[in-house]
């Protein structure tokens, strides 16, 4: 610790040099903990589970071509009727959407007829009975529709049903104090109620991105088969018989009727396909970051080196009367180890300021949550061990110096 | 000179050939990052009809109320009623003008062997084509009258033409379209604009060539429901009628108006619109509206990705960050030939010529970084796929443009980190360095 004023007479005569390492260190952490916390943002994301059992799973979306609204009910039933005979399927429905899909349909909800404002946003899922056991999604309170309460209707004028399942998710919203079963809700600007039957435990909304953060997991089901030309069917496999529908499927759906469009680009889809394609960017963008983040390290740590190396160049002969003067190897390699550590000090106090800086920018121009401090601690810890791994190559060769270096070359 | 002074860098630049890799690689990968990202960027930040960007307008109208728009910084929701259509239409204020949806259309081969497929399809007016300057391989747009018609008339798109007709001139020919029989009046050449600047509501920006157009008349009298958006505020009640008749929003309006005047004009128009449907009661507030060209509209409509956005700048942070780490390393090495510029000052070298030396050597690290850098960019190109949507990632080319552009700034960042420890260089001072050996 004596060590540190000489240290720094010393650096006053190799300005620049400090400062462009304490700039890159610096700018190297604003940029790693923004990075990072990119990362940990979308990967937090990708883990969100959707509540569904996604093995065995499997989506195909068709749209009959030419087919007249009003007839369109009993073709959905007549598919469903063709795919539930297949060998090898264990329960299929016909839906408006599901999670991870991408659209869908979104609506306010509120608990008192008279309520001007919802009391919570929520999507709306349209099936019937074996909506649950083909998500493989569980109750936690309450129970299934029955097949009596399933009624058709025109997407263009949903009634609004006598009762509906709602996620837990939803249900605490509405209902804070865990009440929501057999309680009443109001879907849109409905008059009527609808009783809460069942509630699951999870359900995710189909949309994956920013503006369904607030409510991605409230959702409800409504016991209605939509008719319509176009049409989702979730099916579920038996173990280990999903491949063989995929082909299947669509084969049985043409043999059905032929005049339909399954598009060849995502119209036939494991739910492993759903995932993928819904949170392609996400993992993209933390790949991304990733890689930038791992190259900003090895670029910075490799400029201390250069710059460190330079520096005991340089210094070879002072590095010699000191060792003559009694210095012990020990002395030369801390003194290096110090210097770096300084600079280092000196550039993660501006980074951690800029990283903060950055951040709040980044928060008003895009919709991007506050950098947690932990990050900027992360960081400043991780590149003060960077710039001593990096000094230590160049600082243990100062080290090595002879004092015999003193008397040459004067 | 420049020739003797590029082989003194060269050599100085194989002395040390760990630093100097260590240079040409800081700078390959930021330049061939931030070209990535902004190869990303450009493709979405593009001016998709430069040369009518600023004639072409969205009218927005608000017939929602502040309520709503409170919710959206007190703007006009962004698309607009059959209504609202309908009516600024019929006052044809502007002198092209067309209203449009995404219709959810499906096609019909002929051939009993191909099963129907999907084109994305569009029902608009015929001003449509010539406000878009659409180009036309065979035939024509359809007329007017077709529009007053109410007929079934289609234009399609070069690709369908091909896969229906086999490239032949198809005009007068017939189409199924959703099981119903349209005239072909047109082929039109390959045409996507990206941006795809006259549906942005509903495809975000980027999608697949549309292959389908229809007279909206018609499409209307079909009941053809709209394969985009629809936002209701409330119930619009049962039936297709009541719901094109509803406070419903699902269209987008187009209106060409060549001068800033007219422009001021139509804005005069749209207020004066909503003060009379404030008095008719239909709306119970203020005018609201908006008039927007195309690069405003798009602007609003936040299409450039915030992933590409953000990645640009982490982009330009990380080539920030190579330079200075560049300047660093650049500094070490012209100072340790302190002895040598020492030499050449004493031999009569002037301060101008060490700095013609050293900046050429920078050059040449620049440039070293700029092919490892377009190597890298090439790889980064292909590798977009996996951070943006395909429609998306597909625009992101590497071109000439993009080639010289990354070489030239890998050219001029070196030179410009150079500077300073050039200048040093030159700051030496031959007497001392000659005394100290």
């Amino acid at each position: 610790m004596m060590q540190i004023k000489p240290i720094l007479a010393a650096l006053k005569r190799h300005k620049a040099g400090t400062i462009l390492i304490a700039l890159q260190i610096a700018l190297t952490l604003a940029i790693v903990c923004n990075a990072l916390f990119i990362i940990h943002q979308r990967l937090d994301r990708v883990a969100r589970p959707t509540g569904l059992d996604e093995s065995n799973l499997m989506a195909i979306s068709t749209r009959y071509v030419g087919m007249d609204d009003k007839d369109t009910g009993a073709a959905i039933r007549g598919d469903l009727a063709a795919l539930r005979q297949l060998p090898g399927v264990e329960d299929v429905v016909s839906i408006n959407s599901y999670p991870l899909r991408g659209g869908g349909w979104s609506t306010g909800v509120r608990v008192n007829v008279d309520d001007k404002k919802p009391k919570g946003h929520t999507t709306l899922y349209f099936s019937d009975e074996h909506t649950l056991a083909t998500f493989g999604t569980r109750l936690v309170a309450g129970r299934n529709f029955q097949a009596d309460e399933i009624g058709e209707a025109d997407p263009k004028s949903v009634g609004d049903p006598a009762v509906v399942i709602i996620s837990k998710a939803l249900a605490d919203k509405l209902y804070p104090d865990g009440t929501a079963l057999g309680k009443p809700i109001y879907i849109g600007d409905t008059k009527k109620p609808s009783t809460v039957v069942g509630i699951v435990e999870r359900l995710q909304v189909p949309w994956n991105g920013n503006w369904s953060d607030t409510f991605f997991e409230n959702a409800i089901i409504e016991p209605f088969r939509l008719t319509g030309s176009f049409t989702n069917y979730l099916i579920r496999s038996k173990p280990g018989q999903l491949d063989a529908l995929l082909k299947a499927a669509p084969a049985a759906l043409y043999k059905v009727n032929r005049m339909r469009v399954i598009p060849s680009d995502r119209g036939v889809r494991t739910f492993a396909q759903v995932r993928e394609r819904a949170y392609r960017a996400d993992r993209g963008m933390a790949i991304l970051m990733g890689v930038v983040c791992l190259v900003l390290l090895a670029i910075t740590a490799a400029g201390i080196v250069g710059l460190t190396s330079f520096w005991v160049g340089q210094r070879r002969k002072q590095i010699g009367v000191r060792r003559a003067l009694g210095a012990t190897q020990h002395d030369i390699l801390s003194y290096f180890l110090t210097e770096n550590l300084l600079i280092g000090v000196g550039g993660v106090v501006v980074g951690a300021v800029l990283a903060i800086g950055m951040n709040l920018w980044l928060v008003t121009q895009f919709e991007m949550a506050r950098l947690s401090v932990l990050y900027v601690l992360v960081g400043v810890v991780a590149l003060l061990l960077l710039g001593q791994g990096a000094v230590l190559a160049p600082a243990l060769r100062a080290s090595r110096v002879s004092p015999v270096e003193a008397t040459r070359s004067v | 000179m420049f020739a003797y002074y590029l082989q003194l860098g060269l050599r100085s630049l194989r002395k040390n050939p760990l630093l100097t890799a260590l240079m040409v690689m800081a700078i390959g990968c930021g330049v061939a990052a931030s070209m990535t990202t902004y190869s990303v960027f450009r493709a979405t930040s593009n001016n998709p009809i430069p040369q009518k960007s600023s004639v072409l307008y969205v009218p927005q109208i608000d017939n929602w109320g502040p309520e709503d728009a409170a919710d959206n910084k007190g703007e006009p929701p962004p698309a607009m009623t059959y209504t609202d259509a309908m009516n600024l239409i019929r006052d044809h204020r502007a002198r092209h003008q067309t209203v449009l949806y995404p219709a959810d259309l499906s096609v019909v081969p002929n051939d009993p062997s191909m099963l129907p497929f999907r084109e994305n399809s569009y029902a608009w007016y015929t001003d449509a084509f010539a406000m878009f300057d659409i180009p036309f391989l065979y035939g024509s747009a359809w007329t007017q009258d077709d529009d007053n018609a109410h007929a079934d008339v289609a234009v399609i798109g070069r690709e369908l033409n091909d896969k229906l007709f086999h490239g032949a001139n198809s005009v007068g020919r017939d189409i199924s379209l959703n099981g119903r029989q349209y005239r072909i009046t047109g082929v039109i050449d390959t045409w996507n604009p990206s941006p795809l600047f006259f549906d942005v509501v509903n495809t975000n920006g980027f999608d697949d060539a549309s292959e389908v157009f229809i007279p909206f008349t018609r499409a209307v009298d079909l009941k053809i429901p709209t394969n985009g958006n629809n936002n209701c505020n409330k119930d619009p009640g049962p039936g297709w009628d009541s719901w094109i008749h509803s406070e419903c929003i699902w269209l987008a309006y187009w209106a060409e108006l060549p001068s800033t005047a007219d422009a001021d004009s139509y804005r005069q128009y749209l207020t004066g619109y909503s003060a009379e449907q404030q008095r008719s009661g239909r709306f119970h507030w203020a005018p609201n509206t908006r008039l927007r060209n195309v690069t405003e509209w798009l602007d609003y409509q936040k299409v450039v990705p915030q992933e590409a956005k953000v990645s640009l700048l982490v982009s330009l942070g990380f080539l920030l960050i190579c330079l200075v780490n560049t300047v660093g390393l650049l500094l070490a090495k012209f100072m340790k030939r302190a002895p040598e510029i020492g030499v050449r000052r004493a031999l009569g070298a002037s301060r101008k010529e060490i700095y013609a030396q050293f900046l050429i050597e920078a050059g040449a690290i620049g440039l070293a970084g700029g092919l490892i850098g377009l190597l890298l960019t090439g790889l980064g190109v292909l590798g977009v796929t996996l951070v943006f949507e395909p429609d998306i990632a597909k625009l992101a080319t590497l071109d000439v443009k993009l080639v010289l552009l990354t070489l030239l700034v890998a050219v001029m960042a070196t030179v410009l980190a150079a500077f300073y420890p050039t200048w040093r260089a030159a700051q030496v001072q031959p007497a001392w360095q000659l005394k100290s050996n």
